[in-house]
């Protein structure tokens, strides 16, 4: 097995014909989705209890320092948070299930609303980031992997060590003022909107993406090295080079698919964290993302959107594992039979 | 949680291909358009408002927005801080200052077309200062007894006693005048009856406000036909932004340090203003030691103002000796009755009973003048002995809770944004505990009073115990620092009330 990611479920080898292999895997299924729907629940109950910990009041907040105590009680029942805990948990959760996420306490608008505008700039960038970052560091790590020591393994070392040490907002920082303050290529933040047109609007997505992505890409070029090398060593691959295949066609051919199961996993990280983790890019080029919104929802204890924007994170991490576990199933054909632990 | 990713995707393709279909005809228009006067307008502002009513929420941001662009009152503030005219043409008040009498203009009407009269008048009024108010300066009304409209252009308020400060504040952004029908919705789509109409908001980016072609006051030229404010929060990224020609202006742009990397720019230029930020150090005036006069003399003695504007506002920034601006009107420099002395600190503080000093801890909230201040104290107090510790207290949660609310701080350092507030020392309760009746007399004068010079006798005499008495170490004034393009004229350079007032606002050929 591949020593870069973590390792698949432990595989019970059932004799071919005892249990149908499309059985196993309903059940399989089953239990994963229900599986997935109670951390969900114990999730969206640990995000409230956190959400009611937290200090500041959101009335006192939106009234400032000139308001009287008539004014903010008239605001925090308005706000329904002179109602108690108990009853709020279930109205969000009842809430929640029929796709109401109820509004903003500071822009006053549903908040499934704001999180759908906030995607359309998130998940193009994760989008474009984890495609730039698999461009360079798939063919890069594999050329590391061909020939350990030679030029290509060098670049890689060099790109790696650099890009985990340099964080990506700094990077983020130098992009904008070679391509936006000294070349007016770019510009420099913002977000016109896609309304405004495809090219401004992915214009605006350009450097940000890079920003993001490089930093994906050092990590991504050192696991997909090392899978590869792993595997080059594997007996499969020593007996496709016995049987006279030609160096390409066993790395191409043989080695690299068995050795994407790694690259997969941190691909599969790194997706979420584009997307929930972005916040520091974000606000670099002032971009209109998730993560902003989780990070002013916090600010100003916008209390209502910071709880359904972490649940939706959560509920990203949870479904984006559940999606590259089922992957690998369709990766490794030894992981489907029986496949219950 | 997956169902929201499946219609945002469709919706992306959507607008995907909506934007490719539009581009062509923009980069057209975009063409055309090169030829004329600019009349367009990006102005950057570090904070996102929340919400677009300031008649339900306090952030300033708001204001910077609606005030006099979008909303107008019955009075206005003009940019040296005179009361002026607007939705009323003019007012009587009766000798015994308790009927307020207004004329209104005519033929005014709010964006969404409805009518703006004595009516629209007492219904703005009768909502901020009713029972489910949730005006942020409710206690502005709170004199008004009754509101009579005789006619449509008539509007009467009796008052319950003598409100000398009144007009100023119908000329606040959270007094504009809004619509019996459209006012619920204002947080979302603002409907005023000012120059320039709501277009869009796209969260978390900007706000676009178009002219509006209907605006009542034709003495007006209003230039620009659309704004687009941008909300850009990072410093760093302001300055790009600047520099990339990506906004106009700055007009209140956040970082200090970085206005020098301006000079010289073909482009732009840089103006400083005054505003009515009054940086203090506010002490909890029950707890020991702070409830000895002495101490906080002695404090206030120990600090160079000069050098903490120096390290905290990189010199932009005038020092005051009270709660006062050298804008408001009867304005005192009291400056030098605490002036800077350590030595004369230290022996204060012995004749208090601390010869050996004391530990206390400031509390400081996280924006950039705070903590800065506060470092330059901590040294300042080192050299009479007395230990400041300082514990960053995110705002406004936190603060609001521990600090305002709470009362539980020694001292804390923050910058009070609203204009003419001296009165915030005679409030009970109110964060600094201080409690003087001669001072509360004072306030109480000022609004019995009608006459401004009489006012400003009260005002001067004010800031006079307060300098005296150091409730809280009155520190600075903060700077405007506007940056804009040399070619953009008629914005506010001076900040007597939180704004951007675009009304006169034009490109220059």
């Amino acid at each position: 097995m591949p020593t870069g990611g973590p390792k698949p479920p432990a595989v019970e080898v059932h004799e071919a014909g005892t249990i149908g292999h499309g059985h196993a895997m309903i059940v399989l299924l089953t239990r994963r989705i229900f599986g997935l729907i109670l951390t969900l629940l114990a999730v969206s109950l640990l995000i409230f209890a956190v959400m009611a910990l937290l200090p500041g009041d959101p009335a006192a907040i939106t009234l400032g320092t000139s308001a009287t105590p008539e004014t903010l009680a008239a605001l925090r029942h308005e706000m329904g948070l002179d109602q108690p805990l108990i009853i709020r948990y279930g109205q969000w959760l009842a809430g929640a299930l029929t796709g109401d996420l109820g509004k903003s306490y500071t822009y006053g608008v549903p908040v499934a609303g704001l999180i759908v505008e906030r995607l359309a700039v998130t998940l193009p960038l994760a989008i474009l980031a984890i495609l730039l970052s698999v461009l360079i560091a798939v063919p890069l790590g594999v050329a590391a992997a061909a020939r350990r020591g030679g030029f290509f393994d060098i670049v890689a070392a060099l790109f790696s060590q650099m890009g985990i040490a340099v964080p990506g907002f700094w990077v983020g920082l130098l992009l904008v003022l070679l391509f936006a303050t000294s070349l007016g290529w770019m510009p420099a933040g913002g977000f016109p909107g896609w309304g405004s047109g495809m090219w401004p609007a992915l214009k605006s997505l350009v450097l940000p993406a890079v920003a993001l992505a490089l930093p994906q890409a050092a990590v991504l070029t050192r696991v997909t090295r090392s899978a590869v090398l792993d595997t080059l060593h594997e007996d499969f691959a020593r007996t496709a080079t016995a049987k006279g295949l030609s160096r390409s066609r066993v790395l191409w051919g043989h080695v690299v698919p068995n050795a994407l199961v790694p690259v997969l996993t941190i691909l599969g990280l790194q997706f979420t964290f584009l997307v929930a983790g972005a916040v520091l890019i974000e606000n670099v080029f002032t971009l209109p993302g998730l993560g902003r919104l989780a990070y002013q929802a916090l600010s100003q204890r916008d209390i209502i959107v910071l709880q359904d924007v972490v649940l939706f994170f959560a509920g990203l991490v949870i479904v984006v594992n559940f999606l590259v576990d089922l992957s690998y199933l369709a990766i490794d054909p030894r992981l489907r039979a029986g496949g219950a632990r | 949680m997956t169902k929201f990713s499946h219609p945002s995707l469709g919706d992306v393709a959507r607008r995907l291909a909506f934007g490719a279909a539009l581009s062509t005809g923009l980069l057209m228009l975009g063409l055309t358009q090169a030829q004329a006067a600019k009349t367009t307008l990006n102005l950057g502002m570090t904070v996102e408002p929340t919400g677009l009513d300031p008649t339900i929420a306090a952030p300033v941001a708001i204001g910077q927005v609606t005030w006099q662009n979008i909303f107008e009152g019955l009075v206005a503030i003009d940019e040296s801080g005179k009361i002026v005219p607007q939705l009323a043409k003019s007012w009587e008040i009766s000798p015994d200052g308790l009927t307020y009498t207004f004329r209104l203009q005519t033929g005014v009407k709010f964006h969404d077309g409805q009518v703006f009269d004595s009516a629209a008048a007492k219904f703005t009024l009768d909502r901020a200062r009713g029972g489910d108010s949730v005006n942020p300066q409710k206690r502005f009304f709170a004199s008004i007894a009754s509101i009579d409209a005789p006619d449509a252009e008539t509007l009467v308020l009796h008052l319950s006693s003598p409100t000398g400060s009144l007009l100023y504040w119908l000329g606040w952004p959270s007094s504009v005048m809004v619509g019996p029908k459209s006012s619920a919705n204002d947080k979302t789509t603002p409907v005023g009856t000012g120059p320039f109409k709501f277009s869009a908001w796209a969260k978390g980016d900007h706000v676009d406000l178009v002219k509006n072609p209907d605006y009542w006051n034709k003495s007006v030229d209003v230039k620009l036909e659309k704004v687009t404010f941008r909300f850009i929060s990072d410093p760093q990224a302001e300055a790009a932004a600047l520099k990339a020609g990506d906004v106009d202006a700055f007009p209140e742009f956040a970082a200090p340090e970085l206005m020098n990397s301006f000079d010289g720019d073909a482009r732009l230029t840089t103006k400083i203003g005054n505003t009515e930020l009054k940086v203090v150090a506010g002490m909890n005036n029950t707890r020991k030691p702070f409830d000895d006069k002495r101490v906080r003399q002695a404090l206030m003695m120990a600090l160079d103002r000069k050098t903490i504007i120096e390290g905290a506002w990189s010199g932009l920034g005038t020092a005051i000796g009270s709660h006062y601006t050298p804008n408001d009107p009867g304005y005192k420099d009291l400056t030098d009755v605490l002036p800077y002395d350590a030595a004369k600190a230290k022996a204060l503080l012995a004749k208090a009973g601390y010869p050996n000093g004391f530990t206390f801890t400031i509390k400081t909230p996280q924006m950039a003048y705070a903590p800065r201040s506060a470092q330059v104290m901590q040294a300042m107090f080192a050299d009479i002995g007395v230990t400041m510790n300082i514990e960053p207290t995110e705002f406004p949660a936190k603060w609001v809770q521990d600090v305002f609310t709470g009362r539980d701080y020694d001292m804390t350092i923050v910058a009070h944004a609203e204009p003419m507030d001296i009165d915030i020392y005679s409030r009970d309760p109110y964060y600094f505990n201080y409690k003087n009746p001669a001072f509360n007399e004072l306030i109480k004068k000022i609004q019995l009073t009608a006459d401004v010079s009489e006012q400003n006798k009260f005002y001067g005499e004010a800031q006079s115990i307060l300098a005296e008495d150091v409730p809280a170490l009155f520190l600075f004034v903060m700077p405007k620092l506007g940056v804009w393009d040399k070619k953009l004229k008629g914005l506010w350079e001076n900040e007597p009330i939180p704004s951007n007032v675009l009304t006169n606002v034009s490109w220059e050929d």
